[in-house]
Formats: structure tokens, C-alpha cells, sequence
């Protein structure tokens, strides 16, 4: 069992690094590029040095807007995205921004029809947002009223939406009028297209979203808690879903054309899991989203503009991951490296309690000896006999042990110190307390008792024991040690226990 | 745009090849809940396939197909960890991963550009347009490339789907017994991911990564519409998959022409098509339509209203029975009365009158015959039912028209004899009213009379 959870973990942190592999492996592919230009090369050459000047200083104007917008975008996305991620909803804005595909794609014709100006934003967000909401419309029909999930519905939404979508721009390249190109930059992002009344829009609907996500904070947090409460406390739940879907649509619709539709929901999703990593607390994780949302899209601008030929959105998404990787390595509340030192911490304190036991059901064998005894000693050899560790792992435990004053060690003889006989026999006295328990009132076969007990002696808290005292009647005295359910023998064999 | 056997049946064939492949795999994702893997997977290819085209600086399959192994594995692998680790639902941690993957890949995609003749347009919704112009030689039939892979990858995946039926079956409804039966449900799973992976990478060159994504999902989730049982759910899918593709491609010729366009681009039509089918499958399935379902409901309810309004007119003619006269009531009347709308009276009255329950007269509508011995019936039930309810059920006397209300529509001759035996023949319900018998002037002559 152990042994299975073992290998588990072990493919679990191969997994983890390969992640951190992964959103590495671009920079060395982007660096072997750099050494070898030409002319007339397509290949991404690094940025000279003048250029990442321009980009660092903010020097062009047209930096900075996209900067502001993308950072302005960035944040709402984070707050927004928390919610949503939550609400279990992270992958509604996939479905959402996919089908917002034909809506562009059909203003684009409707509007050349009309004669108005077809490449002007709003018109194109416009459609973008009736059929992402009709793609949001069919992901409910399909959950409330079919049998099929909801995975099925967001999968059937953004697939057949987005076919649309591209059977749309199919007939959209041939109109005489068509500069299609334009629509292109929906799909994947294009931050350098943006201009000062593009950013302005970004920044007023996130700015919107932002408000809202503020105003309505704490129905919001409720909502996604737990809905039935908020409901039960005379909260319109079904119009604050309402208005947090259309923030979501706010949003993802004025994101589509700085990340792309295909990699909006990342903006959404990644900042608000990253968050995850830090704290618990509803603001935390929705401050903490915002400002990685932020910083990600500060990021992949300014990488986007040091790299023009790459798609922004990517650039945007993988920043946003390598913030995500950061987050789940060094996250303080449950990153890879705080639980992992929170097992060895846990484990150097198992072994020692074993350690400690072990002398004293060694010292307690021997019943020649007087109880309070400390002055005998006992070899590595007999340690070893009684648990199955190492020689290696016993050493350097005893050395542990040593250095906190539990246990003397004169060259291979172990002897407990008073504070370590106090400690080991509040240990012992844990332990069987427990199997006692488990005896009596759990009705466990004695001879299985001991490994359960091995199993929880470590975590047992002072009031649990006391309630176990009274509960088996056993008289709180100083270090009164029951006798062992095995018989006092510390024999291996005699137990039968597994030793 | 003409129709040429020689392009757009090759086309054709290359589609439905793609989506029969696809959707053979897509009825386990649909069942085991794991769509958005399917998706997810098929989107975080792209970086296993650009690392194929650095490592062997060509298009050929063997390193793609590995590539694609290992990164569709990876995804489900992360997705779990994640989902482990972050603490949040499967949901938000297969968004990081595939949104993750993809922009990684997109990256690598551009600058493998160069090397390589792939720009991540034709990735992501394909050319399968082209794909009759690349073509090799086999058995001395020039075939295209893209429809001899595919149609690997859908014989391999037709012989998956009917070697492990039986182990697909069990791990996609009950994991748990299918683990403790000694196949593991996990191998299966990463299995699953595996093809799935197989298939999106053979399909990408060719018909790209959204017809893949669609003909994954949408054509198992119509035939889950329509059937109940997995295998002819199996075969149902691969049906709609190949009948969306041909009708995508004849609708991508055909239907821009009637704007004065060309045609437009196949894949997307593709998609469309099977979303049309789904529409239709869930409106109209014989089981779970919506039109069915409404239409069924609606039925139901001008039943009931229709026996209402006889038993209704019975229940007043036996109050008036003193005077003799039967009694009439008019629509709008029996509107008010029965709390329903003016619209449904008037056409549950319709019903029954073409039924030839009730009659017109000068002041409203009366029971024939007919009518007469059906509200009987009802009335008969709702009373031996209030009865059984108070006798038997132990039912306070005040909660029990509400039920019988219910009851009494759906309770036949056999079960109203039951209920007659078992409330010892009583004569009155618990109101103190009398219970009718079956026939007009034939009182205790039901149970006998078979007919």
C-alpha cells in the first residue's frame, strides 16, 4: 500500500519537472536560434539591444498602450477568472470564446453589406458576443435538459461554433472588400494591431468587470460556496450567476483580440489556479489572480513586442504559465516544495517517536530493571531488531534524537536522558492507550491492533488522549504506562504483528 | 465549383475516414465524462509534434506519431497531477495544461516554419482540400497519403474499440468494479488517451485540429441521444460521423454558391453538419427530444384535463340528480373551475367531443352516454381510491383528494376490482358519498363480468 503511494508520488514529481521542462523548452530553441541569422530570414532573431531599450523604457507609444491594455485586461481576467474557477465554470470560457468566431466573421459580411466600416471593433465584438452567448446558451440547454454532461455541451458549443466560424471566413476571403487578414488576429492574438481606442476599450470593460468583481464581492464569494445558502439568505442567485457570466463575457469578448480566441480561457483559468498555490482566503486568491493576470500580460506583451513574429497570445499564455509553474514549485500554502518539507518534517518526527518507544519497550523487556531507570543501555543491534530500518536511517535518527536531548549515545550504546524517559513513556503510553481502545471499543483482533495504533500514535492530541483515559478508565497519573495487550515481551515473533 | 470524383471523392473519403476514426474513440470520452480531455489532448499535440519536426527535420510519421504518444500522455498525466496538487477541478487544471501546451506549441510551430512547410493555420483547421494532390503509389493505385494514414489510424482504432469492448464497457460505467475485476480502468484511460492522441495527430496535417475535436464529441453525443445501448450507440456515432462528413463537403461545395461565393472551407462545414444532426437528434430522438418530450407532455395533460371535464360534469349531474335534468356547463366555466387556461379547455372539449363523450346544447356541453360511463369509471377510482387511502394507507381524511386526484387517471378496470376486493366492497368513500359501480343498473355485478 505505502510502496504503491510511494511510486505514485515518485511519478508525480517526474510529472512535475517534466511541467517545468516543458515551459522551459522554448528559451533554448529561441537562444540556438539568435547565433546563426541571415538575410532574407524568417527565422525570430534576437532582440538587439536597441530594441530591448525601446521595450524595457516604454520608449514607443504604441508600447505602451498595448502594454496598459493587455496589464488593465490581465488583472480583470484574474479577478473574473477566480470567481468562475470556483464556480467549477473554468471551462465555460472556452466554450464562450470559441463561438465568438462566427459572430466575427458574420458583423465582418453584414457590415461590408451595409456599407459601414467592417474592420471597426465594436461592431466585430458586437457579434463575437451574441453568438458566444448563443454558444453558452446551447452548453445550458444541453446540461438542463439533456442527459448528456456538461463536458459533452462545452465540447459540442465550441467545436461545431468554430467550424462555423471557419466555414464563415472560408466565403469571407473571397469577398472583393475582404481584407480578412484582420479577423486572423482573433484566432491567436495579435497585441500590435492594437490601437489607443482599442486599448481604451479593453481598459473600460475591464474596468467594468474590475468594479463589479469589487461591488459584488461578497455575493459572488457566497455564490460560489455555496449556492444554496446565498439563496436561502434572500440573495438572487440566478441574476448573480447572470451578471457573473456576463462579466465573464466582458472580458473574454474584449480579450479575444489581444490573446486570441483559442487562448483566452488560459487568461481566465491559469491566473486564478496559480493563486491556489498561495492561500485559501476567497480575497487572497482573488488579489493574488488579479496581480499575476497583470504581470503574465505585462509580460507577454513586452515579449511579443521584443518578438514580433511570434502569436501574442501564446506569448501572454506561456508567460501566465511560468508564473503558474513558479506558483505550484515555491506556492506557500500547498506548492510541491512546502509539502514536500512538510513530509520530511513529518516523517523526521515519526522516527524519532519510534526511536523513542523502541528504547523504552527494550528498557521495559527487561523486567529485572527498576521502573525509573534511565542508566541502562541498549545496542544499535537490538534497535535494529524490532523495526524494519536501515542501519543507516537508525544512525542518523539516534544522532537527531541526540542533539535535541532525548538520548545519550557512547559509542553504540544508546541511553534514554530524563527528558527523553518522560517523553518515551508518554509515547508508549499513547500507543497503547490507543491499541486498548481499539481492543475494547473497536473490537480489533489484538494481534492487529499494534499497526493501527502505529498509524495514528503520531497525531494523537492531548485532549483525544484524555478522553481515551476516561473512556478506558485508566487513571491519569504521571507515566503510568498500561501494560502491553502483547504481554510485555518485545519479542518480534510474539506479537505476530508485523514487526 | 464543380464536383469532380477525382478531387472531392478522395476529400470525401479522407472525411469520413477522419470522423468514423474519430468517433469510434469519441463514445468513451463522451460516456467517461472526459470530452473536454478529448479536446484538450488534441489541442496539446502541437508541441510533440513541432519537437518531431526539430528532432527529425521532416514530416515523417514515425517520430510525429511518438511525439504525439508521449504529449497526449503527458496531458492527461498533468491534468491529474494538477488537479491533484492545486486543489480545483478537472475543469480549470485541463485548462492550464492544454491552453499551455498549445501556446507552447504555436510558438515552436513558428519557428520551425523554416525548416519545415507547416504554419499553424493549416494545423489548426487543416487542408483537406489538398489532400488528393499528394499522393503515393500502393498496389499500383495512387492514393493519397492522407487517406491511407487515416485509414490506419480508424482500423486501428475499429480493432481497440472490438478487442477491449467488453473492458471499455465496464471501465467506462463502473471503474471501480472494472479495477477490482483485475483490468485496470487507468491503463484503459491512458490507453484511451493514447489514440486519441494517435488519431488528432493524423488528422492534423490533413483535416486539422477542430473537425477532429467535433467528430469526437458530437457525433457519440447524437447516437447517445438516440439509443441506450453502447453498442448501437458504437455504430449509430460512426454512421452520423460518416453522414456529417459527406453532407460537410457536398454543403461547403454547394451551399456558398447560392450567395454567388466559391466554395469554402470543408473542415468547418464538416463540423456544422454533425452540430445540425445533434440539433435534429435533440429535438426530435424518440426517447429524449425536446419537441417529443414537449409533445409528450402536452398529451398528457389534455388527458387529464379531458377526464377532469367529464368527471367534472358527472360529479354536478349527481348533486342535481334531484332534479333530474342533466346539467351543462359552458368552456369558460369549466376554465375557472378546473384552474386552467380558457385555450386547453377548448381543445381537451374537442377531443371529447369528436370522441363522442360530450354533446353541444344550447347552454354549454353535456355528457353522452359514452361520457357518462367514462366519468363513472374515473369517479369510481378516485372514490375507491380515497377509500383505500383511509382504510388501508391510514391516510388522515383531509390529505387524500390530492391523491386520489392523481391516481385516478391512471387506474384500470383489473385495479379498481382490486381495490373494490381489498376496501371490502364499500358502497361510500370516507366523504360519505356514494362509490358508482361499474355499469349504470348493474350494482354488484362487476368482478363476474368479464369482457
Amino acid at each position: 500500500m505505502t510502496g504503491r503511494v510511494q511510486v505514485c508520488r515518485r511519478a508525480k514529481s517526474i510529472a512535475g519537472f517534466l511541467m517545468l521542462w516543458v515551459v522551459c523548452s522554448p528559451l533554448p530553441f529561441a537562444m540556438a536560434q539568435s547565433s546563426q541569422q541571415s538575410i532574407a530570414d524568417r527565422r525570430i532573431g534576437w532582440p538587439s539591444a536597441e530594441q530591448w531599450r525601446r521595450v524595457l523604457f516604454l520608449e514607443d507609444y504604441n508600447t505602451r498602450v498595448v502594454l496598459f491594455g493587455v496589464a488593465v485586461l490581465g488583472v480583470a481576467s484574474g479577478l473574473v477568472g477566480s470567481f468562475t474557477l470556483l464556480r467549477k465554470r473554468a471551462l465555460l470560457g472556452d466554450a464562450l470564446s470559441h463561438s465568438s468566431l462566427p459572430g466575427i466573421a458574420a458583423a465582418f459580411m453584414i457590415a461590408t453589406g451595409m456599407g459601414l466600416d467592417a474592420k471597426s471593433l465594436p461592431i466585430l465584438l458586437l457579434g463575437a458576443t451574441v453568438t458566444g452567448l448563443l454558444g453558452v446558451g446551447v452548453v445550458l440547454v444541453v446540461r438542463r435538459h439533456t442527459r448528456l454532461k456538461e463536458d459533452a455541451g462545452l465540447g459540442i458549443a465550441l467545436s461545431v461554433f468554430f467550424g462555423a466560424g471557419m466555414a464563415l471566413l472560408g466565403v469571407v476571403q473571397q469577398m472583393e472588400t475582404g481584407h480578412a487578414a484582420g479577423l486572423e488576429a482573433f484566432i491567436y492574438g495579435k497585441t500590435a494591431s492594437m490601437n489607443a481606442a482599442d486599448a481604451r476599450l479593453i481598459a473600460i470593460a475591464s474596468c467594468v468587470s474590475i468594479a463589479g468583481c469589487l461591488l459584488l464581492f461578497k455575493e459572488f464569494k457566497l455564490l460560489c460556496f455555496d449556492e444554496n445558502f446565498a439563496g436561502s439568505r434572500g440573495m438572487p442567485v440566478l441574476l448573480l450567476d447572470w451578471m457573473l457570466m456576463g462579466l465573464v463575457v466582458l472580458v473574454t469578448i474584449v480579450g479575444l483580440q489581444a490573446v486570441g480566441l483559442i487562448l483566452m480561457v488560459a487568461l481566465l483559468v491559469i491566473p486564478a489556479a496559480s493563486g491556489r498555490f498561495w492561500t485559501d482566503r476567497m480575497w487572497a486568491v482573488a488579489a493574488l489572480a488579479a496581480v499575476l493576470g497583470g504581470i503574465g500580460g505585462i509580460l507577454g506583451a513586452a515579449s511579443s513586442a521584443l518578438f514580433p513574429r511570434l502569436p501574442s497570445g501564446a506569448m501572454i499564455v506561456l508567460a501566465c504559465t511560468a508564473l503558474f509553474a513558479i506558483s505550484m514549485i515555491f506556492g506557500s500554502k500547498s506548492g510541491v516544495l512546502v509539502r514536500m518539507l512538510r513530509r520530511w518534517d513529518l516523517n523526521r518526527r515519526v522516527r524519532n517517536q519510534h526511536l523513542l518507544r523502541g528504547l523504552f519497550e527494550l528498557l521495559e523487556s527487561d523486567e529485572s530493571a527498576p521502573q525509573s531507570d534511565g542508566k541502562r543501555s541498549i545496542s544499535i543491534d537490538q534497535l535494529l531488531a524490532i523495526r524494519s530500518w536501515s542501519r543507516w536511517r537508525l544512525l542518523r535518527t539516534i544522532g537527531r534524537a541526540q542533539r535535541s536531548g532525548y538520548v545519550l549515545n557512547s559509542g553504540g550504546a544508546i541511553r534514554l536522558s530524563q527528558a527523553g524517559y518522560a517523553e518515551a513513556a508518554r509515547l508508549t503510553r499513547q500507543h497503547r492507550l490507543w491499541e486498548l481502545y481499539l481492543i475494547t471499543h473497536a473490537e480489533v483482533a489484538p494481534s492487529r491492533v499494534d499497526r493501527d495504533a502505529d498509524a495514528i500514535e503520531h497525531v494523537l492530541e492531548p485532549e483525544l488522549v484524555d478522553e481515551l483515559e476516561a473512556l478506558l478508565e485508566q487513571e491519569p497519573m504521571r507515566i503510568s504506562v498500561p501494560a502491553s495487550p502483547h504481554g510485555t515481551a518485545i519479542v518480534p515473533t510474539d506479537s505476530g504483528s508485523g514487526r | 465549383m464543380t464536383w469532380s470524383w477525382e478531387l472531392d471523392g478522395w476529400i470525401v473519403v479522407a472525411g469520413v475516414l477522419c470522423a468514423v476514426a474519430s468517433s469510434l474513440l469519441g463514445n468513451f470520452l463522451v460516456l467517461r465524462r472526459l470530452s473536454m480531455l478529448g479536446d484538450a489532448v488534441s489541442h496539446a499535440v502541437l508541441p510533440g509534434l513541432a519537437v518531431a519536426f526539430f528532432i527529425s527535420s521532416s514530416r515523417s510519421s514515425v517520430p510525429m506519431f511518438l511525439g504525439a504518444v508521449v504529449v497526449g500522455v503527458l496531458t492527461a498525466l498533468f491534468t491529474e497531477w494538477i488537479r491533484g496538487v492545486g486543489r480545483v477541478d478537472e475543469g480549470a487544471s485541463m485548462g492550464v495544461v492544454f491552453t499551455s501546451l498549445f501556446a507552447l506549441g504555436l510558438i515552436m510551430i513558428v519557428q520551425a516554419a523554416d525548416h519545415v512547410d507547416l504554419d499553424a493555420g493549416c494545423v489548426l483547421y487543416g487542408a483537406i482540400e489538398l489532400t488528393p494532390l499528394d499522393r503515393i503509389s500502393l498496389l499500383g493505385l495512387q492514393i493519397p497519403r492522407a487517406v491511407l494514414v487515416l485509414g490506419g489510424v480508424a482500423i486501428l482504432n475499429l480493432l481497440f474499440v472490438i478487442c477491449l469492448f467488453k473492458e471499455l464497457k465496464l471501465s467506462s460505467f463502473d471503474p471501480a468494479l472494472a479495477t477490482s475485476m483485475g483490468f485496470s480502468s487507468t491503463a484503459m484511460h491512458y490507453l484511451l488517451m493514447v489514440l486519441v492522441a494517435v488519431t488528432a495527430v493524423a488528422s492534423f496535417e490533413s483535416v486539422g485540429n477542430i473537425l477532429v475535436v467535433a467528430m469526437f464529441i458530437v457525433p457519440p453525443a447524437t447516437a447517445f441521444l438516440l439509443t441506450d445501448r453502447l453498442d448501437r450507440m458504437i455504430v449509430l456515432s460512426g454512421i452520423l460521423a460518416a453522414v456529417g462528413a459527406i453532407s460537410g463537403h457536398v454543403a461547403a461545395v454547394i451551399v456558398p454558391t447560392w450567395f454567388g461565393y466559391q466554395s469554402t472551407t470543408t473542415a468547418g462545414m464538416m463540423a456544422v453538419m454533425a452540430g445540425l444532426l445533434f440539433t435534429v437528434a435533440l429535438l426530435f430522438a424518440p426517447q429524449q427530444g425536446l419537441v417529443v418530450k414537449w409533445v409528450r407532455n402536452r398529451l398528457l395533460s389534455l388527458r387529464i384535463l379531458s377526464d377532469d371535464i367529464v368527471a367534472f360534469l358527472y360529479r354536478r349531474n349527481e348533486q342535481a340528480a334531484s332534479v333530474g335534468l342533466p346539467i351543462s356547463a359552458t368552456a369558460s366555466e369549466l376554465a375557472s373551475e378546473l384552474f386552467a387556461g380558457e385555450l386547453q379547455v377548448r381543445a381537451a372539449l374537442l377531443v371529447l367531443q369528436r370522441r363522442r363523450e360530450l354533446f353541444r346544447v344550447a347552454s354549454g356541453y353535456q355528457l353522452t352516454e359514452t361520457g357518462q360511463q367514462h366519468a363513472r369509471e374515473l369517479v369510481r377510482s378516485h372514490r375507491l381510491w380515497e377509500q383505500y387511502l383511509v382504510s388501508e394507507a391510514r391516510f388522515d381524511t383531509k390529505r387524500i383528494h390530492d391523491k386520489a386526484e392523481r391516481l385516478e387517471h391512471f387506474t384500470d378496470r383489473p385495479l379498481r376490482d382490486q381495490l373494490h376486493a381489498a376496501t371490502n366492497a364499500p358502497s361510500r368513500d370516507p366523504h360519505g358519498t356514494r362509490i358508482p359501480t361499474e355499469k349504470d343498473e348493474q350494482p354488484q355485478a362487476n368482478g363476474s363480468d368479464s369482457e
